[in-house]
Order: C-alpha cells, then sequence, then structure tokens
C-alpha cells in the first residue's frame, strides 16, 4: 500500500504540487495516515491554485507539508489511531537500535571488571579534558565581560636606543599626550582616558579602615567597561570628589546601608563621596581586581608633582586607555597614530622622538592576557603558550584513555567472535555490525561522561584552588551541552572506531568453525597502542621531575639577605612624617622588634631605576641605568647584607649622604678593579657619589634571572622612603610580636592602616607560576599513569586468560611460577622498553628548551631518566605481575579439564 | 475526570464536526475553522487534533470515497459519537453555569 497509483489526474496538464515535498511526505509520515494527509492537502493545493495562482499555492503547500513533520505523523501505529492499513508498518530502525543497546548493556554487565576499567578509565581522561577545556575557555573569554572588548586598547609606544640599536617598550606615557590626543586625534577614539595604575589604597571611614585596590582615571571608564551600575550612572565620576564602589566594597564598608553620598578618605588624605556602585567585575578581566573608581583628575588635584608635569613632555609615568570609535579599526587608527610624537608634540620632544624613533601603537584588549610578554617592545606570546601546551596535554589524556577502550574491545573480540559469526550468517551486513560496535562505545562513552561530570564536581574546588581560577560547570548554558555533545561524539568515534571496523571485518565461516587465529600481526596495533601511552606517560613523569628540580633549584638559590621574621609595611600616611624615630623607639620598647628602619622599594621588588650615570673608563654604548634604593642608617644591619668590601652607612661619618652601597653584579658591570673609594657621576654631570661598600647580590626581582645592578644610597631623613621594614627578634614568635607592633602603630600614627606583610611570603609568591605549573604537571602525570595502568591491567588479565591453556600444558611439563610470570610480564616489559627509548630523547629535547627560558637553572641529569624508566618499568611489572603471578598459580588441572 | 478535558481547537473541531450535517474530513474542517474564527490553521494541525478526538473516543471515523482532485486518495471521514456528544454538552453547560454567575449589570459597568 505503500506505492500509491494516482489515476486520471486532472491537472496531468496544469499545475502539480511540487514533487519533492511529497516526497518528503512519502518518506516521513507514517503509512497508515500518509493517505489522507496527502489527500486532504492535495484537495487544498488544488482549491488554493484557483484562488490565488499555481505559485502560491505551491509555496502554500510545501509550508503545509513541513508542518506535518511531527512526531505525531511519525509514530508507527498508534493505538486507537485509524486502522491499520498496511500488515506491515514502516520498520522504525530504532528498533535495531533498541537491540544493540541490550546487547551492549549485557556484555557490560557479564564482564564487570573489564567494564569497570573500560569506564572510569575514560571517565578520568574525559573529566582532565573537559576541566582543561574549562580553563582554556576561561583563558580564551579573558576580559569579554567588556562589551566593548573588541574597541578598547592601551596606549603604547616602542623606542630605538640609537647606540646598541635595541628596541624596547613602555606603556608609560606623558601628561600632556592625552590633551594633544584628544584635540588631534579625537575622531579615531570614543574615549581617550589618562589613568594612573592600579594600586593598593587605604579606604576609611570614621574608624574603619580597609586596605582596597583602586584605579584614578577618566570618568569615561565606566562607559568604556559597560560596567552594570547598581546605584548611579555613567556620569557618577563626572564630580571631582568621588568614588563609585564595586558592590563587594561596598558591603565591606557599609555593610547593608545605603553608600550614596557616604563620604569616604582614600589614604586618609583625599575626601571623596560615594555616587555609584557597580556590580563586581569577574576575576577573569583586567579590571577584575579595582575595587573602586575614582576621577583622574581627582588624583592630580592631590599630587602636586603630576600637577606640574602637566605639560611636561619629559615625564612618562601615565597610563592611557582608548575606545575606538566604531567604524574605525584597530589597523587605521594604529596607522593614524603611529608618528604621533613626530606630528604632533613641541619641536624639542619631536625631535627626541626622531632620534630614538619613536613609534605609537595600540595594544589591544584582546591580546593584554594572552599575549602579555613583550619582545623588542611589541607583544609576543605569553599565557598562550600554556593554553596550547595544555590543550596538548587534555587530548593526549583523552586519547590515552581512548587507547584503553581500544586495546580492550579488540582483545575482547575474539570472545565476541561467535556473536559476530552469528549475526552475519543471519544477513547482517558490515555496515550494521559497525553500527553496533559503535552504539556500544557510545553506550560507554554516555556512561563515562556521566562519571566524568561528577568527578569533575569534586576536584573543580581543588583544580580552581591551585589553577587560581574561578571556574564552573555552566550548566545552564546551552553552548555547554552542545560543546558536550559534540565531546560525546567525537570521543564514540575515536574510541570506538577501531574496534568497529576490526570486529566487523571477521569472516564468519572461519569463526563458526572455530578456526580463527588471529594472526601474528593481530596484536600488532595494540602494542603500538601501548607503546603511545607509555611514551607520554614517561615523558610527562620526566617533565614533571624537571619542574619540581628547577623550582628548588631556584628556591635554594643565595638570597644575599636573611628575610626571617621580616616583615613591610607601606609608609602610605603622611601622617608618619616626624613620627618615624618616636615609632621606632617605641617598637624596640616592646622588645619583641630588633631593629625597625626605611626604604623606597620592598625586599622583594625594585621600583625605581636610574639612568644616564658615568664613571671612569666607562664605555660610552653600554646603557648607563641602575636600579635605585634608598635606605636608612641600619637597613643593611637589618637585613643582613653581606659586605664583600669597603663599609656599610655609618652614623660615625657625617657624609655618608653623598655616599653609596653597590651590589656585585654592579661592581663588575663598571669593570673597575677596586670599586671602593671611585665616584660615580649623575647624568646632570655634577652631582656624584662614592662608592664606599660592595655587597653580595641581593635576590629581589625574578629569583631566576640574575639580579640586576644596583645602588643603595642613604636615606638619612626619611624624604623617599615608601616602606617601614621591621624585623621581628628570632627568639619571639609572629603571633605574639604583631598585635604588640600594630598596638604601637595605633598608639603612634592612628591613621594609618596596619597592612603588614611577610617578606619570606612574598618572596615564595615568585614561585607561585612555576609551582602551578609543577602541580598540574604531577597530577596529570598521575592520571596518565593511572590510566595507562588500567589499560595494561585489563590487557595483561586478558592475555593470561587467553593463555590458561599454554600455561596449564607448560605447568604440567614442569615450569616452575617464575618460568611463567617471566613468559607473560616479557611482552610487555619489552613494549614499555620501547617506549622508554621515545620518551627519554623527546622529553630531553622539549625540557632542554622550557629550561633555556631560564638564567638560573638546573641541569637534566642522567638520574632522572633513570629514575622515571626505572619507575615506568617497576609500575609496568607491578601491574602486569598481578595477573601473571595468578594465571601461573592456577592449578593444571581446573585449565585443562574444561575440553 | 481529565481526559475530557478539550484544549481550544480540540474544542472548536469537535463543535465544527457536531455541526455538520454529514460525515466531513480534514478539509471541510479546517475551511470552517477560519471562516469562524478568522485564523489560519494547516492540514497537519486540524488532522492532529481530529485523531487525538477520536483516540479519546469522542470522534469515529471511516474511509469515505476519493476524488480526482485528491489524486485518487480516499478520505478519512469523521463522525461525532455519543460520548463526543456528552462532552460538548458537559462544556456547554459549564459556561452556562459561570455566565449565570456574573454578577448582574457587571458587565454594562465595563460598557460592554
Amino acid at each position: 500500500m505503500k506505492k500509491q497509483q494516482k489515476p486520471d489526474n486532472p491537472s496531468s496538464s496544469g499545475p502539480t504540487s511540487p514533487r519533492w515535498a511529497d516526497r518528503l511526505l512519502e518518506w516521513f509520515v507514517a503509512p497508515h495516515l500518509l493517505e489522507y494527509v496527502q489527500g486532504d492537502l492535495q484537495e487544498l493545493f488544488y482549491k488554493r491554485v484557483e484562488q490565488v495562482g499555481p505559485t502560491r499555492a505551491r509555496r502554500e503547500y510545501v509550508w503545509a507539508v513541513f508542518h506535518c513533520l511531527t512526531p505525531f505523523f511519525h509514530k508507527p501505529l498508534r493505538q486507537g489511531t485509524g486502522k491499520p492499513i498496511s500488515d506491515y508498518p514502516q520498520p522504525a530502525h530504532t528498533a535495531m537500535l533498541r537491540n544493540y543497546f541490550k546487547i551492549a548493556f549485557r556484555n557490560l554487565a557479564k564482564n564487570k571488571g573489564y567494564s569497570f576499567i573500560n569506564i572510569s578509565g575514560l571517565a578520568m581522561g574525559m573529566a582532565v579534558t573537559m576541566l582543561i577545556g574549562l580553563w582554556i575557555y576561561d583563558e580564551i573569554s579573558f576580559n569579554q565581560y567588556h562589551k566593548n572588548y573588541d574597541g578598547i586598547a592601551q596606549v603604547r609606544r616602542l623606542y630605538t636606543d640609537p647606540n646598541i640599536q635595541k628596541t624596547d617598550g613602555t606603556d608609560a606615557m606623558q601628561f600632556p599626550m592625552g590633551a594633544a590626543l584628544k584635540s588631534h586625534y579625537h575622531h579615531y577614539f570614543k574615549h581617550i582616558l589618562m589613568a594612573w595604575w592600579v594600586s593598593d589604597y587605604t579606604v576609611s571611614v570614621a574608624d574603619k579602615k580597609i586596605q582596597k585596590k583602586g584605579e584614578f582615571i577618566d570618568p569615561g571608564v565606566l562607559d568604556m567597561l559597560s560596567l552594570k551600575m547598581l546605584r548611579g550612572s555613567y556620569a557618577s565620576l563626572n564630580e571631582l570628589h568621588s568614588i563609585v564602589l564595586s558592590k563587594s566594597t561596598s558591603e565591606a564598608i557599609f555593610g547593608d546601608e545605603d553608600p550614596i553620598n557616604k563620604k569616604l578618605k582614600i589614604d586618609n588624605r583625599i575626601d571623596v563621596v560615594v555616587t555609584g556602585v557597580y556590580a563586581d567585575i569577574p576575576k577573569n578581566n583586567r579590571f577584575g581586581e579595582v575595587e573602586f573608581f575614582s576621577p583622574w583628575d581627582l588624583w592630580v588635584a592631590s599630587n602636586d608633582w603630576i600637577k606640574q608635569n602637566e605639560t611636561e613632555w619629559g615625564n612618562s609615568s601615565f597610563g592611557i586607555y582608548v575606545q575606538l570609535q566604531p567604524p574605525i579599526s584597530l589597523e587605521t587608527a594604529n596607522a593614524g597614530i603611529n608618528d604621533f610624537y613626530q606630528k604632533s608634540t613641541p619641536k624639542e620632544m619631536a625631535d627626541r622622538a626622531a632620534k630614538y624613533g619613536y613609534e605609537v601603537f595600540l595594544y589591544p584588549m584582546n591580546e593584554w592576557h594572552l599575549f602579555s610578554e613583550f619582545k623588542n617592545g611589541r607583544a609576543a606570546g605569553g599565557q598562550i603558550t600554556f593554553v596550547w601546551l595544555f590543550g596538548c596535554v587534555g587530548l593526549f589524556v583523552l586519547l590515552l584513555a581512548c587507547i584503553n577502550f581500544m586495546n580492550l574491545s579488540t582483545a575482547r573480540s575474539e570472545k565476541r567472535a561467535k556473536e559476530i559469526g552469528v549475526r552475519k550468517a543471519i544477513g547482517s551486513l558490515k555496515n550494521q555490525l559497525i553500527q553496533q560496535f559503535l552504539s556500544e562505545s557510545f553506550l560507554v562513552v554516555i556512561l563515562s561522561f556521566v562519571v566524568s561530570m561528577l568527578l569533575i564536581l569534586i576536584a573543580l574546588p581543588w583544580f580552581n584552588h591551585v589553577a587560581d581560577k574561578e571556574l564552573s560547570l555552566p550548566f545552564s548554558n546551552s553552548f555547554f551541552w552542545i560543546i558536550s555533545l559534540v565531546f560525546i561524539v567525537v570521543t564514540t568515534f575515536l574510541a570506538g572506531a577501531y574496534p568497529a571496523f576490526y570486529l566487523s571485518a571477521f569472516q564468519p565461516v572461519k569463526v563458526l568453525k572455530g578456526t580463527i587465529r588471529l594472526g601474528r600481526f593481530a596484536a600488532m596495533p595494540r602494542k603500538v597502542l601501548v607503546v603511545v601511552q607509555f611514551t607520554v606517560s614517561v615523558v610527562l613523569i620526566i617533565g614533571t621531575i624537571v619542574v619540581f628540580k628547577q623550582i628548588q633549584y631556584a628556591q635554594d638559590r643565595p638570597v644575599g639577605y636573611n628575610r626571617e621574621g621580616l616583615i613591610t609595611i607601606p609608609k602610605n600616611d603622611p601622617n608618619y612624617v616626624g613620627k618615624l624615630d618616636v615609632l621606632r623607639t617605641e617598637l624596640l620598647k616592646t622588645g619583641m622588634v630588633a631593629g625597625m628602619e626605611l626604604s623606597s622599594s620592598p625586599l622583594t621588588a625594585v621600583w625605581n631605576n636610574m639612568g644616564g650615570f658615568s664613571w671612569s673608563g666607562k664605555d660610552p654604548e653600554v646603557a648607563d641605568d641602575f636600579a635605585i634604593t634608598d635606605v636608612s642608617y641600619g637597613f643593611g644591619q637589618l637585613v643582613h647584607w653581606q659586605l664583600m668590601a669597603g663599609r656599610d652607612f655609618s652614623k660615625a661619618f657625617a657624609t655618608d649622604s653623598t655616599k653609596m652601597i653597590i651590589n656585585e653584579t654592579a661592581a663588575k658591570y663598571l669593570g673597575l678593579k677596586k670599586p671602593v673609594g671611585e665616584f660615580i657621576t649623575f647624568y646632570d654631570g655634577k652631582t656624584s657619589r662614592q662608592i664606599i661598600g660592595v655587597i653580595k647580590d641581593m635576590v629581589r626581582n625574578s629569583p631566576y634571572e640574575p639580579e640586576k645592578r644596583a645602588f643603595f644610597f642613604l636615606d638619612a631623613n626619611y624624604n623617599s622612603a615608601s616602606q617601614i621594614d621591621i624585623k621581628i627578634k628570632p627568639t619571639v614568635s609572629a603571633t605574639e610580636a604583631l598585635p604588640k607592633i600594630e598596638a604601637v602603630f595605633r598608639k603612634v600614627v592612628p591613621s594609618a592602616a596596619f597592612d603588614y606583610k611577610f617578606v619570606d611570603r612574598e618572596f615564595a609568591k615568585k614561585f607561585s607560576n612555576e609551582e602551578r605549573i609543577s602541580k598540574l604537571a604531577s597530577f596529570f602525570a598521575t592520571l596518565v599513569i593511572f590510566i595507562s595502568c588500567l589499560g595494561l591491567f585489563g590487557l595483561a588479565s586478558f592475555v593470561a586468560e587467553q593463555r590458561t591453556k599454554e600455561i596449564g600444558v607448560r605447568k604440567v611439563l614442569g615450569a616452575s611460577v617464575l618460568n611463567l610470570w617471566g613468559l607473560l610480564s616479557k611482552d610487555f616489559v619489552s613494549l614499555v622498553s620501547i617506549a622508554l627509548g621515545i620518551a627519554i630523547p623527546m622529553s630531553w629535547y622539549a625540557l632542554t628548551s622550557w629550561l633555556e627560558k631560564y638564567t638560573y637553572r638546573t641541569e637534566i641529569s642522567w638520574w632522572i631518566f633513570a629514575v622515571s624508566g626505572a619507575g615506568a618499568l617497576l609500575i609496568t611489572l607491578l601491574t602486569v605481575s598481578f595477573q601473571s603471578v595468578k594465571a601461573a598459580l592456577i592449578n593444571p588441572v581446573k585449565s585443562l579439564r574444561s575440553e | 475526570m481529565k481526559k475530557t478535558i478539550l484544549g481550544e481547537l480540540e474544542e472548536l473541531v469537535l463543535l465544527v464536526v457536531a455541526a455538520s450535517s454529514d460525515d466531513v474530513y480534514g478539509v471541510p474542517v479546517m475551511e470552517q475553522l477560519q471562516a469562524l474564527t478568522g485564523r489560519s490553521f494547516t492540514v497537519s494541525a486540524v488532522h492532529t487534533t481530529l485523531y487525538r478526538l477520536e483516540e479519546k473516543g469522542f470522534l469515529s471515523s471511516s474511509v469515505g470515497g476519493a476524488t480526482a482532485e485528491r489524486g485518487g486518495r480516499r478520505k478519512r471521514l469523521f463522525a461525532l459519537t455519543a460520548a463526543g456528544g456528552r462532552v460538548l454538552l458537559e462544556i456547554q453547560q459549564m459556561r452556562q453555569q459561570l455566565w449565570q454567575s456574573i454578577p448582574v449589570g457587571k458587565l454594562e459597568l465595563l460598557g460592554l
């Protein structure tokens, strides 16, 4: 009944309904409904042809056909709906699928051990891949919270030192540049915003003081960053003395109270009024750390030195952010402002720009995070390396898990050969068998997916902690589910394709006769897969060890001073002036403190660099900039710097404020035979300072880099001091001392916030990036090894089972347990040895190039390879032995009796 | 009884079938609906509703004559069953009750 006779069509000459639509209808609609629906559609069609003409009627016909493509019309016979017209309702292809799933479930349930290995291995692999996927997504979507993401950029400039032809770049611009951009280049930009750098401030109201990160920037920032204003508007920063708080800051300061129009003080000197509150910017944004915004003009008004620089082209200290005017592209704007200095600045500045080859360019927001390292002044790489690295690791882990699946499926093929034979004998096509095995792997993948979701939910808090992220599974995001679906399908094919094609190719006659002997090469792909697995595992083991070793090496590097018990407190309150000596006396009185001194930079950073120095025998070609730190009299003693020559600053010599101490690197750099007693002349050519001492390098910047050449000047009156350094007596514990120290601060300078930092902890932070990598690497390595071992375990147990009879015969003939153990383990050990042979040169090559990044680096010694190789072999033996010993111990009577 | 609750379209279709003197099939039902409501319906919607009503036992169907403009295809003709009549009466009764419980003059107050 499926094919309908179509007699005496009245319009064999007139217009007909579109054929393809009819075909579609006939294909889709259940046969017992088709006749009536199609009849009605046709009838209507001819009516409409007369009413509105053939074109429109056809269109309506197609439209109506599409409306019939609903489950209702497709359903196989529904009870009570019409009467079955055909005795053979359209066989639904779901029936066969149902059978496949049933068989798959039975197989899983029958071989619980294999199923467990399969599902747990795959689940773990998927969990890792998805975690990495989430991480990569987070990295890539950095800064995308802002609607104008594509148009926001920071202004940078390149300059080339004509002496050494070295190009470098900076994001610090001159104050008048903002105004010049606004007057000459405003057609490119929607916003041109002057900004100070994000830094810590003490925000206080009444007697409440909190440290908050803030940004002083032109008011357009609220609009540029498209912040979600909970209170106030984008005009909230237009008032000079205004401040806009993030929601969490507002809650921290005012609790549930309405913050609007409340008065605050920044650093106890700038008065502001709260004019707005914005929803917190998520952490994966450059401005995510900012907790309040205040107007740039207020910062200028509050800092005399900035005000004096309003028209000064000699001082580059300020940031400029821009947002492009929509149709303008980044390239156009870049080309437009490239020669800004040469064209739009006073002659003196333009000359300097020509001499140093100044070039202005925009550093777009989409590069801020992933391309944050600069080479020759241009953005070149950065975090993007890790995105690639972890992406590869994730793929590898998934691949390993899939390899397990493939191995176990093909290994078990002999067990299922009979089933395949029977299926083929009763007419199963190769295609159908492929479908069967794919649906089987689909089932396993779905199960693993569910398990992996659970694993992720468990592991996510830990992972967030290690990776310093705020990741979560976006369950409500439909995009996430689409990706998951794609992921499942891809994994199904990765894991199931090989077994599906392999198994479906069996010849039924041979299989059913029982003569199937998988040839000598049948196990070959399996062996290759094991080798791949172990190669990856060993590379990861070696990598982990080397990363650990490198961190250890840098941590053990002598730092040149004693950071034990040292704390620093920023001197950021005007009321400290004149009170510092009192503070020291009071602190010493507590008996907890060994000393208090001042410095212009904290011990774990160098904030000041100065150029233009000259000395006797200086090569005019070499750079003349040095790291400068101003310190008070007892600073050297406080931190225990190690004098190599000369003497420390001392109050006994009245002229010490015209002297200086240099570090070892500086002494070498200066190239003076006896640096102590020599004079260094400043850039103005008149002032000079005499060297009185040389100290061992103090590691203050990167522990992987050589310390910069540094000068230490005496700052007897604490004019440049920015940090208060306190040493707690070694005999006293920090928890005991801190409350006492705080009490002294409260008494002497009540307005200041007591925000202390331990120097050793600050120093440890310099390792956080490497430590993060090492933690993640060891995590992945462990997982990879585990997954590989799971696979090996399954494979070994299978081989042992297959050779039960052989083992029985051998035992009867007198083989010892040791013999049999060797026999069964030999194969796997040789596979792992091959893997070692591949992995060792590979990892050596990769790690050597990784280590080259660091100036202070550990060696890759032979024992690393030996240890990881031996470890891999040991793990293999342990895994395999469990099975082989079990097989070797079986009573031969049992294994031989079965026939 | 839950089963007797009818959707708007179901009720309309049932009424159209009840109102016609002969047994009807999809196209006339659809045209009637269009003429009455001014809304357009697709063949698929009408068919779905008809079959659903049959499933619920409010309509019965038989196979009817083929015509040339249907390409020789037969029609499925629908007729109201006793159960269908009953459910229409029930609905009418319920509506009437509700109408009667509208306070006197309320609609006039709204200017209707």
